[in-house]
């Protein structure tokens, strides 16, 4: 048994593992019962698990909980249905998701995306999304909502 | 709210509820959240839930439930998978009952509760999940009026309602009721049978129209409760063992030893087995992931299995149950008379459904029933087949439905919920099983490959005389590869006829007027090839590919533009409906395919084709560009025109369009199942490659509406012909024909290198 404290969403949460190298994903899914970062590939290849650590679009399937330092924000923690983000906000204008099931990684690498820039144009944001995969063919509303988000900040 | 957050009998009960009731407005954007029904609304439901499935087809409470409140539940057949259909139901039930779409709200398929429509597929929600709807609704509604009469003491005639209030036609309000007075939870005890009046569509308020979709917003906060999320207290973790990458089909996954030793190190790791069915279940999920890979299994080996490049050869040589699907004239007698003649042979890959969320579900079998949270495509079936594989009386299982992502046809669901169901029951514990990936696309049931072999003539004045299809296909599995493990039995295929995959008529020239033509299906046994079944819009994507690029080179030999040469062949006002909303949104400039060809290592053309699945109509035009250097095409812009009949919320018919034209563009573009003598080789995003977002398309959808004609498919219907007008759109821009898809760099490279040559 290893004992960790995380910081996620503004919160310490202490958490006991049997493996150094679990991957911060299943203990944020598992343990802490937070569902919006999800497992698609466990590879590094698609991005459903995205996190933010310290401004960071972070892979959560890639990243020990060991390793798993600094200031954690999942999606739960950047908005609410009732009080969305700006990015939440302008997928919901641009109907920007069929399944969701990449929704998390979208909104979650837009936001770390726009936070260091500021007027992206429209390929900017197909190369800052370049690495996130979306079987629905949710592309084209994926970007006009990242552009959205820009431009309402 | 996310369910799995709930106490956990509230979370097992399937009462949560898909509602508007949370309905706010907020900042010029609708905001709806989904949380639980109210009180009265739960504990019907949880009635409603006593007993397994299914309800009385034809009584209106099976379909219907009115609240005290004056909100309504409505009980589908047909399951959300991203495409938005629940909110077109909704609209359906709504504007039959006449209430707001704020007032009605669904629950999710249960096998204790919901009726059996069968399976969520052939983009048939609206097609055939509405119809018995509207019937049911429309008899609720008839009935409400009946006792609105009575109790305001006028004749039915003479009510109108509103939102769900009954009130006396030119009274302005002064004597009224609510439906939810009239029947506040209580049983409306009737039957349908489709004789009480249904709207005119010319009457329709919400039908036709596009209120926002229900699940977007908590979509986006993470908040959407999927099969995935669920937990239950004592929950076990498990893993499937497979090898890495199915064998040819008919081997499965055969063990010949298991080491359990192997995985002693793995803190409460432990091996499941029934038959040749092998599993590991832990207290962690971490632990399970290590335990499945760590297992030391020696799995037996079947034939070789060649590989996907000779894939088609041994298809077009195989021993096959030739079937002749239309027929008429002389085709071959008329080909010799023709003016020109144009043909070839095509290849057209394996793809996987490659869902984006590994399937995944959970069995509870603390219960009086196996419960098991699954995210098929069809509840009753699932039931059906778990109770097959342990042996118990269906009743005894009850499977209710949650979303995992986006599937596009029978991916690994029926697997994970057997898993689930296997575990639960060899350890008495609930288990969540959820596939890796490398499970999903190795062991997925793929698109099967196709070969075909296409012939068209045309005379001088541009009339197509002639046509002539051969393709060549295996079938579909109707098991899955847990229940042949675990049962220890062959797989089964479905048998030639109806349910196999044969060539599809409507897609292979039947939108043109040719009086001579044949098409014939060359079915191949599955025996040795891989695992088949149905994958979005199944196999018109390689019908159009061949076919519709057959017809652009009739077009091209005649020197006629393609777009006026389709229209001058068509023979159905629909065909050319969609035809002509593509090529305007297009704004098409006529001309003859390849004429223009630009120099330069980058260079563009543009395409249009028509193709469909089974009843509606589409059409696309293709815009792209072709780097000559690298190989490397990027579809610029897409349009495509659908006519599905009466589209009931054209925004969800866009969203599916877009959705639809973008995997095309992914599935011609890239996607191939790769394997070789030893089995799949293409188990990541790496290895099955799908689009990205520099590659993807600017998409422009129009639906073609047709308020008069019944609503056909439309989650399917447009694929064919964008992958066939960006296949004539890379003849357009080079002077080369692609008779393979995906059209990769490394193919497109070769190709262009033969036209240097020549
Ligand atoms: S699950 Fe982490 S990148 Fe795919
Ligand atoms: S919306 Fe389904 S994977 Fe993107």
């Amino acid at each position: 048994m290893a004992r960790y404290v995380l910081e996620v969403n503004g919160q310490a949460k202490a958490v006991e593992v049997h493996d150094p190298q679990e991957p911060l994903l299943y203990v944020l899914r598992n343990d802490l019962r937070l569902t919006g970062a999800k497992y698609g590939c466990g590879l590094g290849q698609c991005g459903a698990c995205t996190v933010i650590i310290d401004g960071e679009a972070v892979r959560s399937c890639l990243t020990p909980i060991s390793s798993a330092k600094g200031k954690i924000t999942t999606i739960e923690g950047l908005g609410t249905p009732q009080k969305p983000h700006a990015v939440q906000a302008a997928f919901i204008e641009e109907q920007a998701a069929q399944c969701g099931y990449c929704t998390n990684g979208m909104v979650m690498t837009t936001a770390a995306f726009l936070d260091k820039s500021k007027s992206p144009s429209a390929s900017d944001v197909r190369d800052a999304l370049a690495a996130n995969v979306c079987r629905c063919g949710t592309h084209d509303r994926v970007v006009k909502a990242a552009l959205r988000a820009a431009s309402a900040k | 709210m996310d369910d799995a957050m709930l106490p956990p009998d509230r979370a097992a009960d399937g009462a949560a509820t898909l509602s508007r009731r949370g309905l706010l407005k907020g900042g010029g954007a609708m905001i709806v959240g989904f949380a639980l029904g109210a009180p009265t609304g739960a504990l019907a439901q949880a009635a409603r839930g006593a007993k397994a499935g299914p309800p009385d087809h034809q009584a209106v409470d099976t379909w219907l439930a009115i609240h005290a409140d004056n909100t309504a539940t409505v009980y589908t057949g047909k399951c959300e998978l991203g495409q938005g259909n629940q909110t077109g139901l909704l609209q359906v039930a709504a504007e039959e009952l006449d209430m707001g779409m704020h007032q009605v709200s669904t629950i999710r398929l249960d096998t204790n509760i919901t009726p059996d429509q069968q399976a969520t597929s052939s983009s048939s929600s609206i097609h055939r999940g509405a119809p018995a709807l509207r019937a049911a609704a429309a008899r609720a509604r008839m009935e409400l009026l009946a006792r609105a009469g009575v109790h305001l003491g006028v004749q039915p005639g003479s009510l109108e309602v509103r939102d769900g209030v009954v009130s006396v036609r030119g009274e302005n309000g002064f004597r009224k009721v609510t439906y939810g007075q009239l029947l506040g939870d209580k049983p409306f005890n009737v039957k349908y049978d489709g004789t009480a009046p249904v709207k005119a569509p010319s009457d329709y308020r919400l039908v036709g129209h596009r209120p926002a979709r229900v699940d977007i917003p908590d979509k986006v906060a993470g908040k959407y409760t999927l099969v995935q999320h669920h937990r239950v207290p004592g929950m076990l973790h498990g893993r499937v063992v497979l090898p890495r990458g199915q064998r040819g089909f008919g081997v499965g996954a055969k063990p010949v030893s298991v080491d359990e030793a192997s995985i002693a190190h793995i803190k409460g790791a432990k091996v499941i087995r029934k038959g040749d069915f092998v599993g590991v279940v832990a207290e962690r999920e971490w632990d399970a992931v290590k335990a499945a890979a760590a297992l030391k299994v020696v799995w037996r080996q079947g034939e070789p299995l060649g590989d996907h490049n000779s894939v088609h050869a041994r298809l077009r040589k195989d021993k096959t149950v030739d079937t002749v699907i239309a027929n008429v004239g002389d085709p071959l007698g008329m080909m010799q008379k023709a003016a020109f003649v144009r043909g070839s042979s095509y290849q057209c890959p394996y793809q996987s459904h490659a869902p984006f969320a590994p399937n995944c579900a959970l069995a509870d079998p603390t219960g009086e029933q196996l419960v098991i949270k699954s995210p098929t495509q069809d509840v009753y079936s699932s039931r059906k087949q778990v109770a097959e594989v342990l042996g118990l009386p269906e009743q005894k299982v009850r499977i209710q439905f949650f979303e995992g992502s986006g599937t596009f046809g029978r991916s690994c669901y029926e697997d994970a919920t057997q898993a689930a169901a296997i575990m639960a029951t060899e350890t008495g514990k609930p288990v969540r099983v959820q596939f890796m990936r490398w499970d999903e696309l190795g062991w997925d049931n793929y698109g099967p490959a196709h070969a075909a072999e296409v012939r068209a003539g045309v005379n001088a004045e541009g009339d197509i005389v002639a046509y002539e299809y051969d393709g060549w296909q295996h079938g579909w599995t109707v098991t899955s590869t847990v229940s042949d493990s675990a049962r220890t039995k062959a797989g089964v295929e479905r048998a030639n006829g109806s349910g196999s995959i044969t060539v599809n008529p409507i897609s292979t020239g039947s939108m043109y007027k040719i009086a001579n033509r044949r098409v014939t299906s060359h079915g191949a046994p599955m025996v040795n090839y891989l695992r088949g079944a149905a994958l979005r819009s199944p196999l018109d994507l390689s019908f159009a590919f061949a076919s519709e690029q057959t017809i652009d080179e009739l077009a091209v030999a005649v020197k006629m533009d393609p777009v006026a040469f389709r229209r001058r062949n068509i023979g159905d006002e629909r065909w050319l409906g969609v035809l002509d909303a593509a090529v305007k949104a297009a704004d098409w400039k006529p001309k003859v395919m390849g004429s223009q060809a630009e120099s330069g290592d980058v260079v563009r053309g543009r395409g249009v084709a028509l193709g469909t699945h089974h009843v509606s109509y589409g059409a696309a035009v293709a815009e792209i560009e072709v780097n000559r250097k690298t190989g490397v095409i990027v579809t610029k812009k897409l349009y495509g025109a659908m006519d599905c009949g009466l589209t009931v919320n054209p925004a969800l018919v866009e969203n599916q369009m877009v959705g639809q034209m973008i995997q095309s563009v992914s599935r011609v573009l890239k996607e191939e199942v790769t394997f070789d003598d030893n089995g799949v080789t293409s188990l990541d995003w790496s290895t099955y490659q799908v689009l990205r977002f520099a590659e993807h398309p600017e998409v422009t959808p129009v639906v073609v509406q047709r308020i008069n004609e019944p609503s056909t498919g439309a989650g399917e219907e447009v694929m064919g012909a964008t992958a066939a007008a960006i296949a004539n759109a890379f003849f357009d821009a080079t002077g080369v024909r692609m008779r393979q898809f995906p059209m990769t760099p490394e193919r497109v490279l070769k190709a262009l290198e033969g036209q240097q040559r020549t």
